[in-house]
């Protein structure tokens, strides 16, 4: 079910996250993808992903991507400010890869990390999960498993800020919306 | 100074030309070394490039010999998916004004984006940046005994990878200093980013008259120059820049200046070893020194590639918009 930006600063994260582990749970098991690597879109996937690696009793290390060397607007914005480098700290080829991120809307940003993600090896599988889907794709992506999933005024966007606590805010007319 | 600052930094504060550390404020060379920090783990990869300057075409436009300099610069631009064109244009001394802007006009016609440009004529880089169309960002890869930015960068960033906080070191920078773009170029990088103690080391004939005005002290004698420092600058007799007498010969140079491990041990026990390289052992620096486990000269040429991943982003990407 969709719903609207008005009351997303009152979400209980925690309980998306539950919620999102479980979804995330059954639907890793009925594809045959237990042992999965888990990587986290910097920065808000990477809180996400790592909440989620907990749940879920994903015993490897967690994975972060910074995707700035790997998006499409360089030509209009250069190189985007500076964020800790990606870190796979596993091997990709051939593992399940479970990939967060916190939102999801033109579909660009998975782009981009999907395409980092194979310049590390081929994964045999990759699962996509986003706390929220905002709709508004660009991309032919969608998520195995969302949070929520929101249905925005045109200007608005919603941004998550964490780790501690983890909270979605709503923006209106911000200068760059992101993900 | 303002004039080579503004000749740098675009309309929008931005790095369109990266000339020389000399004017550059403290946080754009902070972020050369983080940016540079989020290249340096690309070398690592299955696929060691990302696709940041895809399609783009930078040339390595070489009036001088250099092997490291233009191999690193190459394989940096090739990891940022650019094209490379390498030119290395022996130049007679004459004419060279005329030859080079037309050398110029010919690579901006064929839709060239990015120099690098090496030349044994200090100055060569600022001249080429100043008569460029707009759309093309200049890179000093070395002008005769002026400027050697990238060096200093990455110099500058293997220091950080051992050392972390630059306001506490002492560093050395011994030998030839007289003819280094190197030395000059680290000078500037090392002060700018608030090393308290610089010293520079070496024979009288050999160390710039007035190069304490840049902040750092003069040594003439190298027991007394690398007392207690945490890094140590080699740097390489430059004979080809020579003219005169300014050496007895090189087997005296390594007695008075060698860095031996004797030598080494005045210095801090954890103290690293630099030289940009190309290195001659038993010159100004012992083999065993070179490589001993103190020693970083391989790492800074890894470190290089890094480093200049990250300029040649920054200055491309400073047209955006």
């Amino acid at each position: 079910m969709k719903r609207d930006g008005t009351d997303i600063e009152g979400l209980d994260i925690r309980k998306l996250l539950s919620a999102m582990a479980a979804k995330l749970h059954a639907f890793l098991e009925s594809r045959g993808r237990q042992a999965t690597e888990i990587i986290g879109v910097r920065t808000g996937g990477v809180w996400i992903a790592e909440v989620l690696r907990r749940r879920l009793k994903i015993r490897g290390p967690l994975g972060a991507l910074n995707i700035a060397y790997h998006r499409d607007d360089f030509g209009r914005v250069g190189v985007h400010p500076t964020v800790e480098p990606s870190d796979l700290p596993f091997t990709v080829t051939d593992r399940h890869i479970l990939l967060v991120d916190d939102i999801l809307y033109t579909g660009r940003t998975v782009r981009a990390a999907l395409n980092e993600i194979f310049d590390y090896g081929r994964p045999a599988s990759v699962t996509l999960a986003a706390l929220v889907d905002r709709g508004g794709r660009e991309l032919p992506i969608q998520a195995d498993v969302t949070g929520v999933s929101l249905s925005l005024k045109s200007g608005e966007h919603v941004k998550l800020q964490g780790p501690d606590p983890l909270r979605l805010s709503l923006l209106k007319n911000p200068d760059s919306p992101t993900a | 100074m303002k004039r080579e600052r503004n000749l740098q930094i675009n309309a929008h504060g931005r790095l369109q030309h990266f000339l020389t550390i000399e004017g550059l404020p403290r946080e754009l060379l902070i972020e050369i070394l983080d940016r540079a920090e989020g290249f340096a783990g690309i070398g690592g990869r299955a696929v060691k490039k990302v696709p940041l300057l895809r399609g783009k075409t930078i040339v390595n436009l070489f009036f001088e010999p250099s092997t490291r300099t233009r191999t690193t610069f190459e394989l940096a631009a090739k990891r940022l998916s650019a094209d490379v064109l390498n030119l290395n244009i022996e130049s007679s001394s004459a004419k060279k004004g005329e030859t080079l802007l037309d050398t110029l006009r010919n690579l901006e016609a064929m839709h060239c984006d990015m120099f690098v440009v090496r030349h044994h004529l200090s100055g060569a880089a600022h001249f080429i940046a100043r008569n460029v169309a707009p759309h093309i960002s200049v890179i000093n890869g070395g002008d005769g005994r002026h400027a050697h930015p990238t060096q200093a960068m990455l110099d500058a960033y293997t220091i950080r990878r051992h050392k972390r906080d630059f306001m506490r070191l002492k560093v050395a920078i011994v030998g030839d200093v007289l003819h280094s773009r190197v030395a000059r170029s680290e000078i500037h990088a090392l002060k700018t980013l608030g090393v308290p103690e610089v010293r520079v080391v070496g024979p009288r004939t050999l160390i710039p008259a007035g190069v304490e005005e840049m902040g750092v002290s003069v040594c003439h004698d190298i027991e007394t120059g690398l007392k207690n420092v945490d890094v140590i600058v080699m740097l390489r007799l430059q004979t080809e820049r020579m003219r005169g007498a300014l050496l007895p010969s090189a087997a005296e140079y390594f007695r008075l200046y060698g860095l031996t491990p004797a030598r080494l041990k005045l210095a801090r026990s954890d103290a690293i070893v630099m030289h940009p390289g190309p290195i001659n052992r038993g010159v100004e620096i012992d083999s065993q020194v070179a490589d001993g486990g103190r020693s970083v000269i391989l790492q800074q040429v890894s470190h290089g590639i890094a480093v200049r991943m990250a300029v040649m982003a920054m200055t491309a990407g400073s047209q955006a918009g």
